[in-house]
């Protein structure tokens, strides 16, 4: 699916400069295609050593063990495969409530985290798991709870209540993580 | 809003910190540890990473989606959607920071406080970059079959998309 995504942007993207006469942008795009990656990984960096860092004595010092059993009944229910004390559910529920507040930076390096735990008991390494696909699913849905970057877009334009996207903001999550879980439910039955 | 969002993560820090303190973890040998495994974990992921936004930028900047959304036009003028907005709600699975651009230009033209703006607002906050978090995590990880997660990540942002419709419609009226 990866493969798919990858090469139908390529091309679909490379053949519409061309018949527009922009080769001169695509040749651009391609020899400097790079250096927006190496920026983002640039920024992701440090982020992802310091959280990484912090992460490990939430985890030595038992927070995390502690927080997940917290979460436990709720992600058990979604993660049916998962052992209640696998390193996976603390980072998953980092996630969760990293992107819940709306701090999208800081979640990424929890997410990156979690499928790495997934993956090292993954008996095919090509093919994602149940828990993998659920996990995403719950993600992109993006369970927000206080969109910091809207209201303080919002705020920028003079918005008479910049924070009154709020609630429909969260009723839209609502309705699309539902939807997202419900399909991944039936998908999965359906095996 | 924002000042109370700022407190967040310090917050979230010190926590742990303390926590740490009073359980007598040994604090500095496990930040090293964490830390060395965030710097593996950025080399692991760096050729996925660039790989993705290598071809994530080529389809954006090709305008190809302007392009597909010029023959909608008409039609959307008819029905009276917001033609802005479609762009929007399509190129939101894929990149975070050209629906912020989008959102911005909504602002810019009719003002946040409009029903265009606040269904803008409401878009940007309630699904997530669906095709760039999928490529992103599982390219991390090197899985290639990712089994349904396209179509349900897809099909939330969709149920997502027009539930913020209905509900911004409800909410504020036109």
């Amino acid at each position: 699916m990866v493969n798919i995504i990858w090469i139908g942007f390529i091309l679909i993207g490379s053949f519409y400069m061309i018949l527009t006469g922009n080769s001169a942008s695509l040749n651009d795009q391609i020899l400097k295609g790079g250096i927006d990656g190496i920026k983002l990984l640039w920024e992701m960096l440090p982020l992802l050593v310091l959280w990484s860092g912090i992460m490990q004595i939430a985890e030595d010092s038992g927070l995390l063990a502690k927080f997940s059993s917290l979460v436990k009944p709720l992600l058990s229910k979604l993660f049916p495969s998962l052992k209640p004390d696998h390193p996976a559910l603390g980072y998953i529920a980092s996630n969760i409530a990293a992107n819940a507040l709306g701090l999208g930076s800081a979640a990424t390096p929890f997410g990156l985290k979690a499928m790495e735990c997934l993956q090292k008991d993954n008996p095919n390494k090509d093919t994602a798991t149940e828990s993998m696909v659920t996990f995403l699913v719950l993600n992109t849905a993006g369970v927000t709870i206080i969109p910091t970057t809207v209201i303080a877009m919002r705020l920028m334009y003079q918005s008479a209540n910049p924070s009154e996207i709020i609630i429909t903001s969260i009723l839209a999550t609502l309705c699309s993580s539902i939807a997202g879980l419900t399909f991944d439910y039936f998908k999965r039955r359906k095996k | 809003m924002s000042q109370i969002s700022t407190y967040i993560v310090p917050a979230f820090v010190l926590f742990i910190l303390i926590y740490a303190i009073k359980r007598k973890t040994n604090i500095y040998d496990s930040f090293l540890v964490g830390a060395k495994d965030g710097i593996l974990t950025t080399f692991h992921i760096a050729p996925a990473v660039i790989a993705m936004v290598f071809a994530i930028n080529l389809f954006l900047n090709s305008h190809f989606l302007e392009f597909a959304f010029s023959f909608l036009n008409p039609f959307l003028n008819h029905v009276g959607i917001p033609i802005n907005i479609l762009p929007m709600a399509f190129i939101r699975p894929i990149s975070g920071t050209a629906t912020l651009a989008i959102m911005n230009n909504i602002f810019s033209i009719y003002g946040p406080d409009s029903f265009i703006g606040r269904l803008a607002s409401t878009l940007q906050g309630c699904t997530d970059t669906t095709i760039y978090v999928l490529a992103l995590y599982f390219g991390s990880i090197k899985v290639t079959k990712t089994g349904h997660a396209l179509s349900a990540g897809l099909f939330a942002d969709l149920v997502g998309i027009i539930a913020a419709f209905i509900i911004t419609f409800i909410f504020f009226g036109k």
